[in-house]
Parts: structure tokens; C-alpha cells; sequence
């Protein structure tokens, strides 16, 4: 009876410590505009229907003035079939910048397209672990999308999300050729990590609406198909911060927004 | 056994310091599998789950053990004891691993390592040839210490004194090292990045978050170590000549330096692993060292009056009633 007063503590301290992360499911709609996924809303509300003959689009530059923090060199010595995976020597993407030109900015629409819906692609986003790498380093996804990870090595990863809106999940893909499907149910940056090799990090921006996406070397990117309309429009970067600016897209217009982050002070 | 379990402990400590908690996604098997590949954070995850294997099965045969051969029931419930608690221990490890590392849980696993080894630490102390001597002298001559206050060693009431002031010292360490498990387990490890200031100040100006859960944990470093320093002063000034008292006591401040040590090179390594599992580890040996302090003056502060059966039951009735508070401290 000693011990069981002993342990009773512990075991309630532990069944009522619980874990953190939304429970919320994905949606479960029926799109109505082509995308032949999920709608993001449980309820059937009237997708928002995007005319492409006044439709338009945002497109601009991230740049960074300053100079940028130095990428570290990836040590792969704990895992030989990582470092056999490589002839060159192999850098963190945490803050890739190219004669001022920012890679691996998100950008998307924060704000305007309240009571709106739209549909959810049917085309999952893949991201691959090739050569302990994720690739690519950052990714779009809209609420209920599917989310693919992809093993190419020929060792073993862990997919280890850290969320605060969504449900945080460690996967376990131990053989190459694996493929683990997740959707996530809330905007929120999802960090990965794998947690065996842990230089390995990513990115999913996870949005919800279609109206995102991700500047390349060369610090360009393009939003396309935007609905005519006044936004805020976010640049958000995983070392260099987030910004955002208003922005008023004109039928059939071009809009073009620049974003610049700055080097501490 | 204590040492293969201060072993387990720097090894989990290894686990946390080097991210590698969920390098190993399932439970309780690794990938599936009883051996999966050695790499990266495996190495520490995986690692350290065959360290506790093997702990957890020395711990089950020292239980069994002490149930068909030891006579004191005591010891006998303290082997049982260690053999529950490490079951706990192996499924607080699990879950900590299944539901990603919750800090409450996690927290949890690190608390119940100190007491598991805290239990082991005491079985070995009840079970030394030191011990039995203890009682031997007793029972052979029946001397009472009240009469030797010649030989620099006082009356059993102040050794009472003192074992009172040391157990007080081992549940300050216990609460210290539960501070340090808290601050490891949220993050707060690096709140505060320079030392021995506080972002250049004695008292820094905010605290808080993270930052008052490490400068509580440096507060209790400097409650521990004055505690500790009193504690020696006693016992050097009262009981020097007793070297079954003196030694771990004398070692109880060699390790007290070492662990602050090892906290400022944890700070200025920027938590580099080794440092940092080191301090966890010496931590956990600071703690069973006061522990044997403690034990030692309990038994020591009974012989000459009691029999060696009587030193016996005291010493138990000590351990029963401090598990107990050990339990509801942790849980709090």
C-alpha cells in the first residue's frame, strides 16, 4: 500500500501532463473550383470562385543589405552514408544569400482574403531526404494538402515536426524508398528536423489560402492567380525575421512588392 | 550497480545534450528493430536504452538477491523499491519518447533517475563491510559514545544533530538538481549566457521565462554550496577523527567545486555535450554522496546505544519515511 502511495503521485503527475499541439482534423470538403482535395473548412461553405480573366499576380525581390551570418559547414562524420552521398563540401541553408539576393524567403498573403475559401490542391508537396538533405529546404502547403516525405538514402531519418498550432509528429522512416504522408490543420511556419543527423532542418509554410510562395536564388518570386483586391503581403525568412507591406492588386495587374532585411545592428 | 547507474545517468545526460531524445521516433523498440545502425543521434538514443537495459536487469537480479539473502527487511524493501522504480523509469522514458518529449514527463525521467540511483547508492552503503562494522562494534563492545567525548568524537546526540543537518543537505541537493532538470527540459540552459554575472549584473533585471528558471537554479547552487560548506565545518570541527565520517564528507566539497566547475564550462561552452552531462552526472554524484554523509551519521549517531538489530530498524524507519517525501516532493 507504501508504494502504491508512492507511485500514485507519478502516475497522475505523468497521465495529466499531457502534450501540446491542435487536435483539430483537417478538412474534409468536397472542392468545388477544380481542385479536386480537401476544402480547409469542416462546414460547407461556397468556395471562393477566381475569375483567371481579372485575375492577377505579385511578384517582387527579397534582398538583404548588410552582411549576411556565414553558413556553417555540415560535419557528416556521425553517419558514413551521408558523407558518402557527397563529393563537395556541404553547407546549412539557414541564411542563403547570393550578392544580396535572399533564397528560402516565404512569402504570402497574411491578410484580405477573410471569408474567403478556397480549394485544396489534390497535388500533395513532397519534400525529399536525399543525401541528409531536405529538399528542398522550404515548402508551401495549404491546410489539409498532403504533405509527403520522401526517404532516398540509404539510411535512416526521423521527421520530426515542431509546431505550435498543429499536431507535432516524429516520424519513423528507417528504409530507403519510404514515403510518410501528414496534413497539417493550422497556418503556422512547421519546423523539421531530423534528429538523427542534426544539421538536417526544413520549412513548411502552412497556409490557408493557395496565395504563397518561395523565393529562389536569384531572390525572385511569383504569386500568381490572386483575385483583384487589397492584401498584406508577408516576407518571412527563419534567420532574417518577417516583414509585411500593403499591397493592392488591380484586375489583371502585376503587382510587385520588394522586400529587404537588414543585418542586426 | 550505483556506478553502472551514475554511468546511465551521464549517458541520458549525453541524450539531451546532444538533441538525440527523439533520434529514435518508436518505443520500445528502436526503428523496429532490437539494434538499428549506430549513427548520429542514434549513437546516444539507442545508446542509452541498451545502458538502461542493462542497469534495469543488474537492478532485477540485486532485488532478487536481496530478497532470498537478506535478513533486514528493510533492505530487503529497498531492493524491491529500486526494482519498481526502475519499471517506472523505463516506461517515463518511453512515454517522454511517444508523446515527443513533454516537459512535464521528461522532467519526470530525470527526477526518478536521481532516486532510482539514490537507491542503489543506499543499498550499497546498508550493505558494505563499513556497516556491518559499524554494528559489530556495537554489539562486540557495547561501548556507548556518550563516554568517549575524550577521543574527539561527542555525544550520539549531536551526531543526531548533524545526521539531521545532513539529510536536510541531501533534500536541498535533490531540489537543486530537480531546478536543473527543470531548466534543462525547457530550455533555460543558455537563458542566461554569461557567468559568473547575470548579463553583467549580480541580479539580472528581468526574470522572466527562462531566465528565472536558471538564475533559481544559480541560487541554488549558492544555497547548496553554504549548506554544504556548514555541513563540513560541523563535521571537521566535531568529528574529525572519524574517518568512516570525514572522508565522504571531504569528498562531498571536492565534488561540490567540480560540479560548479562544470556548470561555469557548461555556460562558456555554449552547453557543449560533454561538459554539460558531466555536470548532470557529477550533480547525481554530489547528491549520493551527501546521501552516504547522511546515512553514516544516522548510523554512526546510533551505535553505542542501540543494538545492531535497533541501528538496523532506525535507519529503516529513516529510508521508509524519507521515500515517501521523496515521492511527493517529485511530484509537486
Amino acid at each position: 500500500m507504501r508504494r502504491v502511495r508512492l507511485f500514485l503521485p507519478l502516475g497522475l503527475f505523468v497521465l495529466l501532463s499531457g502534450c501540446g499541439g491542435s487536435s483539430k482534423s483537417p478538412a474534409t470538403d468536397d472542392s468545388a473550383t477544380g481542385s479536386r482535395g480537401k476544402s480547409p473548412n469542416a462546414t460547407a461553405v461556397p468556395l471562393t470562385v477566381v475569375d483567371p480573366a481579372t485575375a492577377g499576380s505579385i511578384a517582387g525581390l527579397i534582398t538583404f543589405e548588410g552582411t549576411p551570418p556565414a553558413e556553417k559547414l555540415i560535419d557528416m562524420k556521425g553517419d558514413p552514408a551521408c558523407g558518402r552521398a557527397h563529393r563537395d563540401r556541404m553547407y546549412t541553408e539557414t541564411a542563403v544569400v547570393h550578392g544580396g539576393k535572399v533564397q528560402w524567403a516565404f512569402v504570402r498573403i497574411s491578410a484580405g482574403l477573410e471569408g474567403k475559401t478556397f480549394g485544396v490542391p489534390a497535388e500533395p508537396v513532397v519534400m525529399d531526404q536525399s543525401g541528409c538533405l531536405y529538399s528542398p529546404h522550404l515548402v508551401g502547403a495549404v491546410i489539409g494538402q498532403v504533405f509527403r516525405v520522401l526517404n532516398s538514402d540509404e539510411t535512416l531519418h526521423n521527421v520530426h515536426a515542431v509546431c505550435s498550432a498543429n499536431k507535432a509528429f516524429n516520424m519513423a522512416m528507417p528504409l530507403k524508398g519510404m514515403k510518410q504522408e501528414k496534413q497539417f490543420s493550422a497556418e503556422e511556419m512547421v519546423h523539421l528536423k531530423c534528429d538523427v543527423h542534426p544539421w538536417m532542418s526544413a520549412w513548411v509554410g502552412v497556409c490557408e489560402n493557395p496565395y504563397y510562395a518561395v523565393s529562389g536564388a536569384d531572390g525572385g518570386y511569383t504569386i500568381r492567380n490572386v483575385p483583384p483586391g487589397s492584401y498584406t503581403l508577408e516576407a518571412w525568412h527563419e534567420t532574417f525575421g518577417r516583414q509585411t507591406m500593403p499591397i493592392t492588386v488591380d484586375p489583371s495587374g502585376a503587382a510587385t512588392a520588394d522586400f529587404t532585411f537588414k543585418a542586426a545592428s | 550497480m550505483a556506478l553502472a547507474t551514475l554511468f546511465l545517468i551521464f549517458a541520458g545526460g549525453m541524450v539531451t545534450s546532444t538533441g538525440s531524445g527523439l533520434a529514435v521516433p518508436d518505443w520500445p523498440l528502436s526503428y523496429g528493430m532490437l539494434f538499428p545502425p549506430m549513427v548520429g543521434g542514434i549513437f546516444y538514443e539507442h545508446g542509452h536504452r541498451m545502458i538502461a537495459g542493462v542497469v534495469g536487469l543488474l537492478i532485477g537480479g540485486l532485488a532478487i538477491w536481496l530478497l532470498r539473502s537478506e535478513p533486514r527487511r528493510w533492505v530487503r524493501r529497498l531492493g524491491v523499491a529500486a526494482a519498481l522504480a526502475v519499471i517506472v523509469q523505463a516506461l517515463l522514458g518511453g512515454l517522454t519518447v511517444l508523446l515527443l518529449l513533454p516537459d512535464a514527463v521528461s522532467i519526470s525521467h530525470a527526477a526518478l533517475a536521481q532516486i532510482v540511483f539514490c537507491l542503489t547508492v543506499t543499498i550499497a552503503v546498508a550493505t558494505s563491510s563499513g556497516w556491518r562494522a559499524a554494528g559489530e562494534t556495537d554489539e562486540t563492545n557495547a561501548v556507548d559514545r556518550t563516554a568517549r567525548t575524550g577521543d574527539g568524537i561527542l555525544p550520539t546526540a549531536d551526531l543526531a544533530s548533524t545526521a539531521r543537518w545532513a539529510a536536510m543537505t541531501t533534500g536541498l541537493i535533490y531540489l537543486q538538481i530537480l531546478l536543473g532538470a527543470v531548466m534543462r527540459h525547457t530550455g533555460a540552459g543558455l537563458a542566461i549566457p554569461d557567468f559568473p554575472l547575470s548579463y553583467g549584473r549580480i541580479v539580472p533585471a528581468s526574470l522572466v521565462g527562462g531566465i528565472g528558471i536558471h538564475f533559481a537554479h544559480r541560487v541554488g547552487a549558492l544555497v547548496v554550496t553554504l549548506v554544504v560548506v556548514l555541513l563540513a565545518l560541523r563535521v571537521w570541527r566535531r568529528h574529525r577523527q572519524d574517518g568512516w565520517l570525514i572522508r565522504p564528507v571531504a569528498a562531498l566539497l571536492a565534488l561540490l567545486a567540480i560540479q560548479i566547475a562544470l556548470g561555469a564550462m557548461t555556460i562558456w561552452t555554449v552547453k557543449a555535450p560533454v561538459p554539460t552531462s558531466l555536470h548532470v552526472a557529477c550533480g547525481a554524484a554530489a547528491l549520493a554522496m551527501s546521501l552516504i554523509v547522511t546515512l553514516r551519521m544516522y548510523r554512526r549517531g546510533s551505535v553505542g546505544v542501540l543494538s545492531a538489530a535497533q541501528l538496523d530498524a532506525r535507519v529503516g524507519t529513516f529510508v521508509e519515511r524519507a521515500a515517501p517525501q521523496a515521492a511527493r516532493n517529485f511530484s509537486i
